[in-house]
């Protein structure tokens, strides 16, 4: 056999695509480092050098701007996309750390360990969504999920955690099983896992009807719906996002969303060319049953953490319904919704954090009772949340389901855009119930006091809410990133 | 003799298969994950698939399975405590899920003809070595950090203090 020959300037142009990552887990590696080194009572500082890898990570995807820049042979591209995503990843996560700073106080999770998982946690998901290559996006899809689970029982001594890592765990090895072997089959009938190689044969017939290609989206799909907690796929995540430390649920609910959300956008922007014909009624069908059943369930919660977990699913299914007409309006409403959702759930998590005093049973919807006027801050803020959660204008909230449900019309699926309304309706309900608790009820007995929050966690909070008051109100610029991103991936 | 070779350790890996999942006692369910292993890399020693089936012998029936023995024996449940499986109405449904989706692969395979695609050499260490360091490169060193972050993880679920 020949030497491989070393192409040096392809290998430094696959380097800097992939720089804000390598930022990502060179830093996870330094937390560990330093962690070893620092004595305990300094462990605080790991959190500091955390964000700083996160915001040189953010800069570095800014500075390389929209171009299109692929590396390793096809295996990732950084486009407008992969751009888009980052930064809304990279965002859920510094928003993550600042609250961490707080969090890890109260609850003991100043640990290297903590901070590294969650940033290698990042860099899986970072690769996601860059991924052009299905290897890719399933190593990225491990790289999240392994360091995810642990997160979520990160507090060994509390059984609802240890309880809801064990069954994510489960749930979530069995659908990575599923992801794979979609990746087999489809593999077995193109030839290739590169999706760019895919798309041009989908428009052959013979390929698109046939039944080993098909079955295998079918199982990738699955995967995916797993990831994202579609309906009936969903079962893991009630208890997983209340047993999980709440800077994790935090997390988890707007980054590994936003992560397995644009590798499906990207893998069916760019596969429903061919394959629209059959897939629209699956999204259909999925779109339908996970935002009914994840607001439903949602209506007789009484732990506010597990009430956003359900809120979280139908949430899902709003931003599967710019997906189903597959083409750039729907996908420049989704990404735009997916960004919006990310900052106001984060947000959410972050008052109902300082306001419960311990986890389990600081999150009972009562503990919120007489809050509103105590402490109009905190109530504000929350309220601010649940009502962009809601969808009421002028949040950030309203204009993402606007443009969702309207690209659902402009395309004719108006039942879609219907349910989807009153949907939405519905879950106003139990969103202006904790306004409701917080303003008009009065406290049983003492009304708890809210834990001072630090500098770092004000800050994380102040930041969602502009970003959700800002976007509500002037949200063109970022819809036309997101119209950008999503034409980058289809020319 | 290809055919022939195929079938006999086509039937051995099913076999070990199903006694995994209907023996009593985990240990001897063990010991026939290993024969199905064994059976699995002959067959992909049939496809020319040489490094794989070095692999598959190493990595599962030796190190995997090795780890898995020595669980069973730490936790040693005796006989009499080992729990009793009873055959529910939903394990019945699962053999006829089972039943359909062997159906539907044999008619998938029948009706499908698989590219040609594999060489006789695509298989072999260097072949391999070559597509893991260009084409996969990427995806090898993604690897490296989801080991990393498995260590990481185990670490922090299992150590005492950490």
């Amino acid at each position: 056999m020949t030497p491989i020959a070393i192409d040096a300037s392809a290998m430094m142009q696959g380097l800097y695509c992939i720089l804000p990552e390598i930022l990502i887990v060179a830093t996870a590696l330094f937390v560990l480092f330093v962690d070893l080194i620092l004595p305990e009572e300094n462990r605080r500082i790991l959190c500091g050098v955390s964000i700083i890898g996160v915001a040189l990570s953010l800069f570095t995807v800014f500075a390389m701007g929209p171009g299109k820049i692929s590396g390793f042979s096809g295996a990732v591209v950084h486009d407008g996309l992969g751009a888009f995503f980052e930064i809304v990843i990279l965002s859920a996560c510094a928003l993550t750390l600042l609250m961490a700073t707080g969090y890890s106080e109260w609850e003991g999770t100043h640990k290297g360990e903590f901070y590294s998982l969650l940033l290698l946690s990042t860099s899986g998901m970072m690769f996601m969504a860059k991924g052009t290559d299905l290897m890719t996006i399933f190593l990225g899809l491990e790289t999240l999920s392994i360091p995810i689970y642990v997160l979520v029982g990160f507090h060994r001594h509390r059984m609802s955690s240890v309880e809801g890592a064990l069954k994510y765990f489960l749930l979530g090895a069995f659908a990575s099983g599923f992801l794979l072997y979609g990746i087999a089959l489809m593999y077995a009938a193109t030839g290739t896992t590169k999706i760019a190689q895919m798309v041009p044969m989908l428009y052959d017939a013979r390929l698109a009807a046939s039944p080993v290609f098909l079955a295998g989206v079918g199982l990738l799909l699955v995967g995916f719906a797993f990831k994202v907690s579609l309906v009936p796929f969903h079962m893991w995540t009630p208890d997983a996002y209340e047993g999980a430390p709440t800077v994790v649920t935090a997390f988890m609910s707007a980054a590994v969303k936003a992560a397995a959300f644009a590798a499906l956008i990207r893998v069916l922007l760019l596969t429903l060319g061919g394959l629209q014909p059959v897939l629209w009624k699956v999204l259909w069908v999925l779109s339908v049953l996970t935002m009914t059943v994840g607001n439903l369930s949602a209506l007789v919660q009484n732990n506010v953490k597990r009430m956003l977990a359900y809120s979280s699913i139908a949430h899902a299914g709003y931003i599967l319904v710019g997906m189903v007409s597959g083409d750039v309006l729907g996908g420049q409403a989704s990404l735009f919704y997916l960004l919006v959702y990310a900052f106001m759930n984060i947000g959410a998590f972050g008052v109902v954090m300082l306001i419960a005093q311990k986890e389990d049973e600081g999150y009972d919807i009562d503990n919120l009772a007489g809050i509103g006027f105590k402490y109009p801050a905190l109530a504000g803020l929350l309220t601010l949340f649940l009502v962009s959660l809601g969808g009421i204008p002028p949040t950030a909230g309203f204009v993402g389901k606007f443009y969702l449900f309207s690209a659902a019309i402009k395309h004719g699926y108006i039942w879609l855009a219907v349910i989807g309304v009153l949907n939405s309706a519905a879950s106003i309900y139990y969103y202006l119930r904790i306004v409701v608790y917080m303003y008009f009820l009065p406290a049983k007995g003492e009304v708890p006091v809210p834990r001072p929050p630090r500098i770092a966690f004000s800050l994380a909070l102040c930041a969602s809410a502009s970003v959700v008051l800002v976007l509500g109100i002037v949200p063109s610029s970022v819809l036309e990133f997101a119209e950008r991103s999503v034409l980058s991936l289809l020319m | 003799m290809e055919p022939i070779l195929f079938i006999i350790f086509g039937a051995i890996a099913v076999g070990g298969a199903i006694m995994v999942v209907t023996r009593k006692h985990p240990m001897s369910s063990a010991l026939y994950l290993i024969l199905t292993l064994f059976a699995v890399a002959a067959l992909f020693v049939l496809r020319q698939a040489h490094f794989l089936a070095a692999i598959q012998v190493i990595v599962y029936a030796g190190a995997v399975m090795v780890l898995f023995i020595f669980v069973i024996m730490l936790i040693n449940v005796p006989e009499n405590k080992l729990p009793m499986e009873r055959l529910t109405g939903l394990r019945l449904l699962g053999v006829v899920a089972a039943g359909f989706l062997i159906l539907e692969s044999a008619i998938l395979a029948r009706r499908f003809a698989m590219p040609a695609g594999s060489t006789a050499d695509a298989g072999s260490v260097q072949a391999v070595g070559r597509a893991l360091f260009t084409d996969y490169l990427l995806a090898f060193e993604i690897t490296s950090v989801l080991l990393l972050a498995a260590v990481i993880g185990a670490i922090a679920l299992a150590k005492r203090k950490i």
